[in-house]
């Protein structure tokens, strides 16, 4: 099977790192001149050559950004269902070592936790789960979508990778969109931080993007978890990535990332710490080098941090996520996965993105069509 | 270096055949423009003869023939003559053109798409001459296409990139050499192709039919060569965004 290995194993890291150090004021203003902007235009606006371009490159994206979208976000909710998991990961809650205790919710319980979240407004769930293969499996999977499709217009799933023929018989169960975040491209710090469970295969994950693919996936998800690795790196490995698939299963969209290592009970230190400044700066950065391409940011970011987001290039949103199974009503007082930051309700946020002259948009697609 | 299938290619400008005062002018002119693929229509062969005119003034070692199934009507008519060029001429290479609008010859995309799958599966390498339809580039890819050969502007047309944002766009996710054919009609046209990222071009009627055909020939070569310089230079950008005036990050200082 031809994936996105074969060009993932003609790269170094080390020689992309420093490539993208080694850019000039010249390259950034020759990027932010393109018309259409290549994966080196990326690296230079990525790279802290650009720092003094950031209203600059704000300003395209958010040109580009309404020229593409209009002036709406996307709004989804994450719908934990189990954090049962046999991968040890430094830096989450739910890792086989941390002391929690584990949870799979109940079909009843399900539809409680549904009834909370459509009362909210959305009609745009995330399925998410650890890794635990001898409960949490494709036929629990298929007996969850059967429960919830009649309640939501788009059903997305942030779970363990599957092989390709799960996907593909997921999809008729109403399946839209699989979110697979690498982690780090880095592939000794992936195993450093993945010691144990059928997460630390750094090479199946990598590849799962094209299983996707295959599968004829509507939307597939990327991203690096912020902070285990050099950000500027690990986010060009992302956009790489994102390039060989659009070129490849071209019938698919795609959507990115950047979730911020956030602290959780017994939590990793980022290695490298990334700032607001930062996130902007990727943010414009991916925008500016896919116009397309669907920029999600979460309720791991502040309060006053999401407000200014909005207009300079992201187009979908999570709000009143809770990341603990039976978080909205079965068992509210479970340990998270991690500390969420923006805790307001999702009609707050709403108004908070009317007064922007935004409109929050709850259902862009529907799976009865 | 362009590399189309296993070949590997230094000119990026390939030509055809038709339409020169004679064979000798047609000669003289290939060898002035440089090109290493020279498109042939296998309806104006004489297979069965061992010294046809044409082939005897293509016989150069740096010369590659690309058989053409010009004149055939659908895919099962194209792959026909796929076969048959093969045999006469030693080359599993094939253009394939399937035009059943003989006014226009307007390449029809569903037989052609029909025919690359096929063709693909016998082992063909097969470059097939389209619409500038990007969804189609992406379908033949999937069929096992070698290139792709979007057109210009009406074949013979001379009327230069009409399809410009199209092809902007094939050549921006394409996984194959990107080739554009028909309606080039003058070296600028040829060297905005390749500065916009084309692979490579196929120019006939333009160098055939000019005043003097083995100086337009070479005007050509230089127009390709120049515009792919300019493509791997990068070309700097045009003008500047006008910036808004109230700042969008001033949150962050």
């Amino acid at each position: 099977m031809s994936s996105f290995n074969e060009i993932f194993e003609q790269c170094s890291w080390e020689d992309t790192s420093k490539s993208i150090y080694a850019k000039t004021d010249a390259d950034v203003k020759r990027a932010l001149l393109a018309r259409k902007r290549t994966l080196e235009d990326f690296k230079a606006l990525i790279s802290p050559a650009a720092a003094p371009y950031l209203e600059e490159m704000a300003q395209i994206s958010q040109q580009l950004t309404r020229k593409r979208f209009g002036q709406v976000v996307q709004m989804y909710v994450p719908l934990y269902l189990s954090n049962e998991c046999n991968n040890i990961c430094t830096y989450c809650g739910f890792s086989y070592d941390n002391k929690v205790k584990r949870k799979t919710l109940s079909p009843m319980e399900i539809m409680q936790e549904v009834a909370a979240i459509k009362e909210m407004g959305f009609d745009h769930v995330l399925l998410v789960t650890g890794e635990a293969n001898q409960t949490v499996h494709t036929a629990y999977f298929k007996q969850v979508l059967q429960l919830i499709r009649p309640h939501f217009a788009h059903i997305s799933m942030e779970v363990q990778p599957l092989d390709y023929e799960e996907y593909e018989s997921l999809r008729p169960y109403g399946l839209n969109t699989v979110l697979v975040y690498q982690e780090t491209y880095h592939e000794e710090d992936y195993k450093k931080h993945h010691p144990k469970g059928k997460k630390s295969n750094f090479q199946y994950r990598l590849e799962t993007p094209d299983r996707l693919g295959k599968a004829g996936m509507h939307r597939i998800g990327l991203g690096v978890l912020i902070g285990l690795e050099d950000w500027r790196t690990d986010s060009f490995y992302t956009a790489m990535h994102l390039d060989y698939l659009e070129k490849t299963y071209w019938k698919s969209k795609y959507s990115i990332s950047f979730p911020r290592l956030r602290p959780f009970s017994g939590g990793l230190e980022p290695k490298i710490a990334m700032s607001d400044r930062e996130l902007v700066q990727l943010i414009c950065a991916y925008r500016l080098f896919n116009e397309e391409v669907e920029l999600s940011i979460s309720t791991r970011e502040s309060h006053s941090f999401r407000d200014n987001i909005i207009k300079l290039g992201i187009t979908a949103m999570s709000a009143a996520s809770k990341t603990n199974p039976g978080g909205y009503v079965v068992e509210p007082q479970s340990l998270e996965q991690f500390e969420i930051s923006d805790e307001r309700s999702a009609s707050e946020i709403a108004e908070m993105i009317a007064r922007q002259g935004y409109e929050a948009v709850w259902k862009d697609w529907d799976i009865s069509l | 270096m362009l590399k189309i299938a296993d070949k590997i290619f230094k000119s990026r400008l390939f030509t055809g055949t038709g339409k020169f005062s004679s064979a000798l002018q047609m000669e003289e002119s290939l060898l002035a423009s440089g090109s290493e693929l020279v498109t042939i229509a296998l309806k104006r062969v004489d297979l069965q003869a061992n010294d046809d005119d044409i082939l005897t003034h293509l016989k150069h070692p740096h010369i590659n023939l690309l058989p053409n199934t010009s004149g055939v009507r659908n895919a099962k008519e194209a792959i026909f003559a796929a076969q048959m060029a093969r045999e006469a001429l030693e080359t599993n290479w094939v253009k394939l053109e399937i035009h059943p609008d003989p006014k226009y010859l307007m390449p029809d995309p569903i037989e052609t798409l029909k025919a690359t799958e096929e063709l693909a599966k016998l082992g063909f390498i097969v470059l097939p001459y389209i619409h500038a339809d990007p969804v189609l580039c992406k379908r033949l890819e999937d069929a096992g296409t070698a290139a792709v050969m979007p057109l210009g502007s009406p074949i013979g047309s001379n009327k230069g990139l009409r399809t410009i944002d199209f092809l902007e766009i094939i050549i921006s996710q394409s996984k194959v050499p990107v080739i554009v054919d028909a309606g080039i009609g003058a070296p600028s046209d040829a060297c905005k192709a390749m500065e916009i990222g084309a692979d490579a071009v196929l120019v006939n009627t333009a160098i055939a039919v000019s005043g003097n055909p083995v100086l337009m020939a070479e005007a050509f070569k230089i127009a390709v060569e120049s515009g792919r310089m300019a493509f791997e230079a990068k070309l700097g950008g045009v003008g500047t965004q006008a910036i808004g005036t109230s700042p969008l990050t001033s949150f962050l200082d």
